[in-house]
C-alpha cells in the first residue's frame, strides 16, 4: 500500500507525523517527495547506497562569437527570458523554461540549450526499512520529475525487499511535486491545524487530491490550539464525508524528539501523542 | 538613502510565519500612511486575505496559450511533436494519431512555430488569477493565486509582481528553494527569512541561505517559536554573520491570535512596536542594497 502525507500549508506538522509513522512499523520504504525542502533524512540519517543525477531541464545559452544580436530570439519567448540591453542579447536563466524554441529559430545557431545536473536521488537502508529521498538543487524547476524519479525508485526497493508498504512524506502546496506524489497512491492523509489559513489551504489540497478520486484522511495537528477552529474543520470535513481521524494537540515532544533525531513515537511510545498517530495508522490502513 | 524598498519575506520550510511577518509589516506600515503593497506571491495556498481586508479594485486573469490541432489540415508529419520539449504531444506516425496533453503543456509555442500545414491553432488556458485590494488610502494587497490542479505557480506570481507600484513593496513568498521562491526573492532588494529553531528549520534555513548567496542577495533572519526545540540556529547565524533581526517566542497567545486570522499589531500595542522597530533596522541595514 502506498500512503501519502500532504498538508497544503506548510509547518503543520506533516513531516513529524510522517516519521512516527514510519517508526510505527517495520520493514517501510520510507519517500521524502518533499525534493526542495528534504527533512526526514535528518531524523533516519540513512545510508547513502544509491546515488543518481537528475537531469532537471535545459537552460538556453548564447555562443557570444556567432550572435549578431538581431532579436529575433527575444521576440519568440514566451517566457520573458530574453532581453536586449545595450545591443546584447540577454538570457535570465530564472526565467528560461527550456523549451527551446529561441534555439531552434536562431539563424546563427547561436544558442545551445545546456543540462543541470546538480540535483540528486539518494536511497538507502535506515533503522526500519529503505529510504528514498531526492535533494532539488537550489533554484531549479521540474520537481515534480524528481518526485516521479524518487517514487520509481521506492517502487524498486519495495519490490526487492518483499515491503508492503510505501511511506510519502509530500511537500507543501498544490502543485507540480503534490501532484506527482499523490498520483497512483492508495491514500492520501492531509495533516492541518486549527487555523483559518489551515482550513483555507485544506479545501484547495482537498480539491485537488479529488481530482484523483483518492480516499482522504485528515488529521488535525496542534488541535488545543483553537478547539473552536479545529471543530470548525471537523465539521468541513464531515460534509464532505471525509473522516476526520485524529486530533492530535500541540505537544513539545514532536520538537524534542526531532532535535534528538527520533520519532516521537521512538522516544516515547506510550505519549498521548503517539498513541493518536497510532490509532490514525490503523485507521489509515484498515479503511 | 533609497526610498523604495522592496522586501520579501521567505523562507525554505514552510509554516514558520512568512504570512504572519509580511500582515504585520504590511500593517504597521498602512497605519502610518505609509505607500505600500503587500503581494501574496504563495499563489498555491495564498492566505494574506485570511488577516487583511480591503475592497477589490481589479481582477485580472493570468493565461497561456496552448496548441488545438486541426486534424483536417494535419499531415501528421510529426514535426511538432519533435519541436515540444514537454512530451506534450501524443504522437503514433503509422496511425496518423495527434493529440495535445494540455496538462503537459508549458505554451512555449513551438508548436506552432513548428507546423508548415497551419494547422495548429492557440486557445486560451487559465492559469490563475490575480486580485488587487485598497485596504486603506495608502495600503494594498495584492493576490496571486494559481487555479487549482495547474502544475506552476510562477507565471501567476510574475503577473503579480508585475502589478506592485508602491514605494514599499512587501512579497509574501512561496515556501521551499526552486522556481517559485527564486522568481519571488529575484525582484527583491531584501529578504527577510523567518524561520524556527528546530533542526528542520536549520535545514531548510542553510539551504534558502546558500540560494540566496549565489543570487547575491542581502538577507537578515527572524527566528519564531523561539524557545522550541535547540540553539544550533544561532550558532549558525553566528558563524556565517547572518543579522538576527527579531525573534518571536513560542507563545500560546501569539498563536491563538493567528489561528482566529487576527493580527498581532492591532491586537497588542507591545507588538506593534516590535514591528516598527525591525521595519526600521531593515530601512537601516537594507537600505542601500538595491536590487
Amino acid at each position: 500500500m502506498e500512503i501519502a502525507v500532504i498538508s497544503g500549508k506548510g509547518g503543520t506538522g506533516k513531516s513529524s507525523i510522517t516519521a512516527a509513522f514510519a517508526t510505527l512499523e517495520k520493514n517501510v520504504v520510507l519517500v521524502d517527495c518533499d525534493v526542495d525542502a528534504a527533512n526526514q533524512y535528518l531524523i533516519f540519517q540513512p545510508e547513502k547506497t544509491i546515488e543518481k543525477p537528475y537531469i532537471s531541464g535545459f537552460t538556453a545559452k548564447i555562443d557570444y562569437d556567432k550572435c549578431t544580436s538581431c532579436g529575433l530570439c527575444v521576440s519568440y519567448c514566451r517566457f520573458d527570458a530574453i532581453s536586449e540591453e545595450k545591443d546584447k542579447v540577454i538570457i535570465d536563466e530564472v526565467s528560461c523554461d527550456g523549451c527551446k524554441l529561441c534555439s531552434r529559430i536562431c539563424p546563427f545557431e547561436a544558442i545551445d540549450m545546456v543540462q543541470e545536473n546538480k540535483s540528486r536521488l539518494y536511497g538507502g537502508a535506515f533503522r526500519n526499512g529503505q529510504m528514498v529521498y531526492g535533494r532539488l538543487s537550489p533554484g531549479e524547476e521540474n520537481s515534480g520529475k524528481l518526485v516521479d524519479m524518487v517514487r520509481e525508485e521506492a517502487k524498486n526497493l519495495q519490490k526487492k525487499y518483499g515491503y508492503e508498504d510505501i511511506i510519502l512524506d509530500g511537500p507543501p502546496g498544490i502543485g507540480c511535486p503534490v501532484i506527482s506524489t499523490i498520483t497512483g497512491v492508495n491514500k492520501v492523509v492531509i495533516v492541518t491545524e486549527p487555523t483559518l489559513s489551515g482550513l483555507h489551504d485544506l479545501k484547495r489540497t482537498i480539491e485537488v487530491v479529488n481530482k484523483f478520486k483518492i480516499s482522504i484522511f485528515v488529521i488535525i495537528n496542534k488541535s488545543d490550539l483553537n478547539e473552536e477552529m479545529a471543530d470548525k474543520i471537523e465539521n468541513y470535513c464531515n460534509e464532505l464525508n471525509i473522516s476526520v481521524i485524529a486530533r492530535i494537540p500541540f505537544d513539545k515532544l514532536f520538537t524534542e524528539a526531532m532535535v534528538e533525531c527520533k520519532s516521537v513515537i521512538e522516544k516515547e511510545p506510550e505519549a498521548t501523542v503517539s498513541m493518536l498517530i497510532k490509532q490514525a495508522l490503523n485507521l489509515i490502513k484498515n479503511n | 538613502m533609497n526610498n523604495n524598498i522592496k522586501i520579501a519575506i521567505a523562507s525554505g520550510k514552510g509554516g514558520t510565519g512568512k504570512t504572519f511577518l509580511s500582515t504585520n509589516l504590511f500593517r504597521i506600515l498602512e497605519k502610518q500612511s505609509i505607500d505600500v503593497t503587500l503581494v501574496d506571491c504563495d499563489a498555491e495556498e495564498p492566505n494574506d486575505l485570511q488577516f487583511l481586508n480591503g475592497t477589490l479594485r481589479d481582477e485580472s486573469r493570468v493565461v497561456q496559450f496552448i496548441p488545438e490541432i486541426d486534424k483536417d489540415k494535419c499531415t501528421y508529419c510529426g514535426k511538432c511533436f519533435e519541436h515540444c520539449n514537454y512530451n506534450a504531444i501524443f504522437y503514433i506516425n503509422s496511425r496518423k494519431y495527434i493529440e495535445v496533453l494540455e496538462d503537459e503543456c508549458h505554451g512555449c509555442g513551438a508548436c506552432s512555430v513548428a507546423c508548415d500545414d497551419n494547422a495548429i491553432t492557440e486557445k486560451e488556458d487559465e492559469l490563475g488569477k490575480i486580485s488587487v485590494f485598497q485596504s486603506s488610502d495608502t495600503g494594498k494587497i495584492i493576490e496571486a493565486r494559481t487555479k487549482v490542479g495547474v502544475h506552476s505557480p510562477v507565471s501567476t506570481i510574475k503577473a503579480a509582481i508585475k502589478k506592485a507600484d508602491s514605494k514599499v513593496i512587501l512579497l509574501d513568498s512561496p515556501p521551499g528553494t526552486s522556481c517559485p521562491f527564486i522568481q519571488t526573492v529575484a525582484q527583491a532588494d531584501v529578504v527577510i527569512l523567518i524561520t524556527e529553531p528546530t533542526p528542520f528549520g536549520l535545514s531548510d534555513l542553510k539551504q534558502a541561505v546558500e540560494t540566496l548567496k549565489s543570487m547575491g542577495k542581502c538577507c537578515g533572519v527572524v527566528v519564531n517559536k523561539a524557545g522550541l526545540g535547540s540553539n544550533d540556529i544561532y550558532d549558525y547565524l553566528l558563524e556565517e554573520k547572518i543579522p538576527l533581526l527579531m525573534s518571536v517566542p513560542f507563545d500560546k497567545e501569539i498563536a491563538l491570535h493567528y489561528s482566529k486570522g487576527e493580527i498581532l499589531s492591532d491586537k497588542n500595542a507591545d507588538w506593534d512596536i516590535k514591528f516598527n522597530r525591525l521595519y526600521n533596522l531593515i530601512l537601516e541595514r537594507y537600505g542601500n542594497c538595491s536590487n
